[in-house]
């Protein structure tokens, strides 16, 4: 209608100052549409330098970093780098500060919590929005054997992971058959019920007031007590967790998973047990989900159902699907940086949840694969 | 007896509500197959918009003239307004994502409905709204049950909206158009079909029903909040689930049935678990009968 790219210029402008008038006022729609149409001449004068061949360099640029990453992530300089970053982490609690300390402790726990999504939503293609209800049954269940049976960190390992899991399976079991978006919204409800129920139960859980007072663990004659503690606890947790995930990834199972992500009529047809593959991943990313809860209640030594929300759920999905699905240290990447994103915004504290949500659409229109996409994935999310 | 009929009469009128933000679902849903997160977020911009625009006729004198046609106004304004919010989003958010796998435009719009929260938030400020108290707060009283004005209207409304909507699909040459797409999407357009047209007005109309169900909702309960479109989302979406997802009049059912569901459960059984019914619903509705109440069984597509 509107072929004229200066008018159109114009008239986006003044649609989106119009948009946010009502809501924000006559300066902020003002600087709105000021601020859009310095935009789209930026865009535009971009777009001609890009026809006049300027932009061939740094397209070349983005190539080649693209192939040195891919080179440290699946190449034969893998293993040089892996044990550059895991030195690196080692020596991080002698130099650090406290404050750097905890970020990258809790970064830890998103990890485990994003490779056990991963498992789940990445590799064997489900859509899980709840997936907070698994991390909350591993927290609560911690947080109330150590509370009122006084049972240590290491004897609740094993029972919030096998818990987790039987919930996992409970979910997973009557869900089996749905399909991608509805499965996605039975979890999501599921999550939700979970929430609501920790909120209520009071006799049980503490009701918003949650639980606290959770002792802190002990190894031996070692009680945890600084954050390094913590921190190299939570690094162990990772690190095992990268590589049980990493030989699943690369096992019958792991490829099984895969097969079911990209076709899962043509998986059953070529003899994959899709019912038990499926409950599987639902077990172990649930059992994954418990341990990270684990965790976080020894560290925190307290729990609350307002850790457990939907949103937290929608972070992890983004950490995931930020890093690029299925791929093992894209979605490590993927958990630090969002992780560590708000906490870089801490100058734009009221802006960050907004430059977030912006940045989940633009991700999914201008790079769907993710951060470092696996090969693998390439084809369906449209790669090149 | 009296409690069971009071407790029908609020159930219907939630349920009004959410038959009409559940509409906004159910269309999308029949076109594009998605599940718009951000439905919520446009329902509670209607509800903030109604206090916003009420305010400003207030200013402008023109409540004190006349109080209906100052409500009329603030309904239309709030529903253009969201309208053009829902035409922006699918153009900016899923329009280019309209090829790419189902996770994309899903993920895409949880982006959209966490940006619009936060959007309201900074600009309106993160405390309750109240609406202006200015709509008599009278009722009339059936064999012991009150049912105040607001009630009688967000139902008369509701069907009358309604009944245009149904008038529009039915009819007109767009709502056959809309037919047609949800039918098939490609072979419509292959048939002279603008697509891009078609699923620009069911986001106008399915934002106009959700603003006004947002303003009557601010009427209603006078109080408005930044996060109220999360929670009313998914349950008016559950009602869209619950009527059969993609079908329109299973939606207005949905929506009433729902509505009087929570409204029971609230009163008889767990006051405390009143938001919990809505997710046990849906995710009951999902596991027996996911075609819903009035849908058809989809065979999945290999």
């Amino acid at each position: 209608m509107f072929k004229n790219p200066y008018i159109k210029a114009v008239l986006i402008s003044v649609w989106f100052g119009l948009l946010v008038l009502p809501f924000a006022g006559i300066r902020t729609a003002l600087l709105l549409a000021g601020a859009v149409l310095a935009g789209s001449a930026v865009i535009a004068a971009f777009k001609a330098l890009g026809r006049a061949g300027l932009f061939t360099g740094v397209k070349r640029a983005e190539v080649l970093l693209g192939s040195t990453i891919e080179g440290f992530t699946h190449g034969p300089r893998k293993a040089v780098a892996l044990s550059v970053i895991l030195a690196l982490l080692l020596v991080l609690p002698f130099t650090a500060n406290r404050y750097t300390l905890d970020l990258a402790t809790q970064s830890g726990i998103y990890i485990v919590l994003a490779l056990g999504l991963n498992i789940v939503v990445g590799q064997t293609g489900l859509l899980v929005l709840g997936y907070v209800a698994f991390y909350a049954v591993g927290a609560y269940t911690y947080a109330l054997l150590s509370t009122h049976l006084g049972v240590s960190l290491w004897a609740s390992l094993p029972v919030a992971a096998i818990l987790a899991g039987i919930f996992g399976l409970l979910l997973g079991a009557p869900t089996l058959r749905l399909r991608g978006d509805y499965l996605a919204v039975v979890t999501l409800g599921f999550g939700e019920i979970t929430r609501i129920v920790l909120n209520n139960w009071d006799s049980l859980t503490g009701g918003p007031n949650g639980i606290s007072g959770v002792p802190r663990p002990s190894a031996g004659p070692l009680i945890f007590t600084s954050l390094e503690h913590y921190y190299f606890l939570v690094l162990a947790m990772a690190v095992v967790t990268v590589f049980v995930v990493q030989r699943l990834n690369n096992s019958r199972i792991g490829r099984a998973w895969i097969a079911i992500r990209e076709d899962e009529v043509a998986a059953e047809a070529m003899g994959v047990n899709t019912t038990m593959l499926k409950l599987l991943a639902f077990a172990l990313g649930a059992v994954l989900a418990g341990l990270a809860g684990v965790f976080y209640v020894a560290k925190m030594g307290f729990v609350s159902p307002e850790s457990f929300n939907f949103l937290e759920s929608v972070i992890i999905l983004c950490m995931v699907v930020l890093g690029g699905m299925g791929s093992i240290p894209g979605v490590v990447l993927g958990a630090v940086v969002l992780y560590l994103m708000p906490e870089a915004l801490r100058d734009f504290q009221q802006y960050r949840m907004l430059i977030f949500g912006a940045a989940m659409v633009m991700m999914m229109r201008f790079r769907p694969q993710g951060l470092i996409g696996t090969k693998r994935r390439g084809i369906e999310m449209g790669a090149e | 007896m009296e409690l069971f009929l009071q407790q029908i009469i609020n159930g219907i009128t939630v349920g009004a509500v959410y038959a009409l933000i559940a509409l906004g679902y159910t269309m999308v849903y029949g076109i594009l197959e998605l599940i718009n997160f951000a439905h919520g977020e446009i329902y509670m911009l209607g509800a903030y918009l109604g206090i916003i625009v009420l305010g400003f006729l207030t200013v402008t004198g023109l409540t004190a003239v006349s109080l209906p046609l100052a409500i009329f106004l603030t309904i239309i304004a709030a529903g253009v307004i969201c309208a053009a919010y829902g035409a922006t989003m699918e153009k900016v958010a899923y329009r280019p994502l309209r090829e790419a796998p189902r996770l994309a435009p899903l993920i895409s719009a949880m982006g959209v409905s966490i940006f619009l929260q936060n959007y309201v938030m900074l600009t309106q400020g993160a405390t309750d709204k109240v609406f202006p108290p200015i709509i008599p707060k009278k009722s009339v009283m059936f064999s012991g049950v009150e049912v105040t004005y607001i009630q009688i209207f967000i139902v008369i409304a509701s069907f009358v909206l309604m009944a245009g909507l149904h008038f529009f699909i039915m009819r007109t040459r767009m709502g056959r158009a809309m037919r047609a797409t949800a039918l098939d999407k490609k072979m419509a357009g292959l048939v002279g079909v603008n697509i891009d047209m078609v699923i620009s007005v069911t986001f106008v109309l399915g934002s106009f029903l959700a603003a006004v169900a947002g303003v009557m909702v601010a009427m209603y309960y006078g109080l408005v909040n930044f996060y109220i479109g999360y929670l009313a989302g998914m349950k008016a979406f559950t009602a869209a689930v619950l009527g059969g997802i993609g079908n329109v009049p299973g939606a207005m059912i949905g929506g009433f049935v729902l509505g009087i569901l929570e409204s029971l459960g609230a009163g008889y059984l767990w006051p405390e678990y009143k938001d919990a019914f809505a997710f046990i619903v849906l995710v009951l509705i999902l596991i027996i009968r996911p075609q819903g109440l009035l849908g058809e069984r989809t065979p999945d597509k290999v």
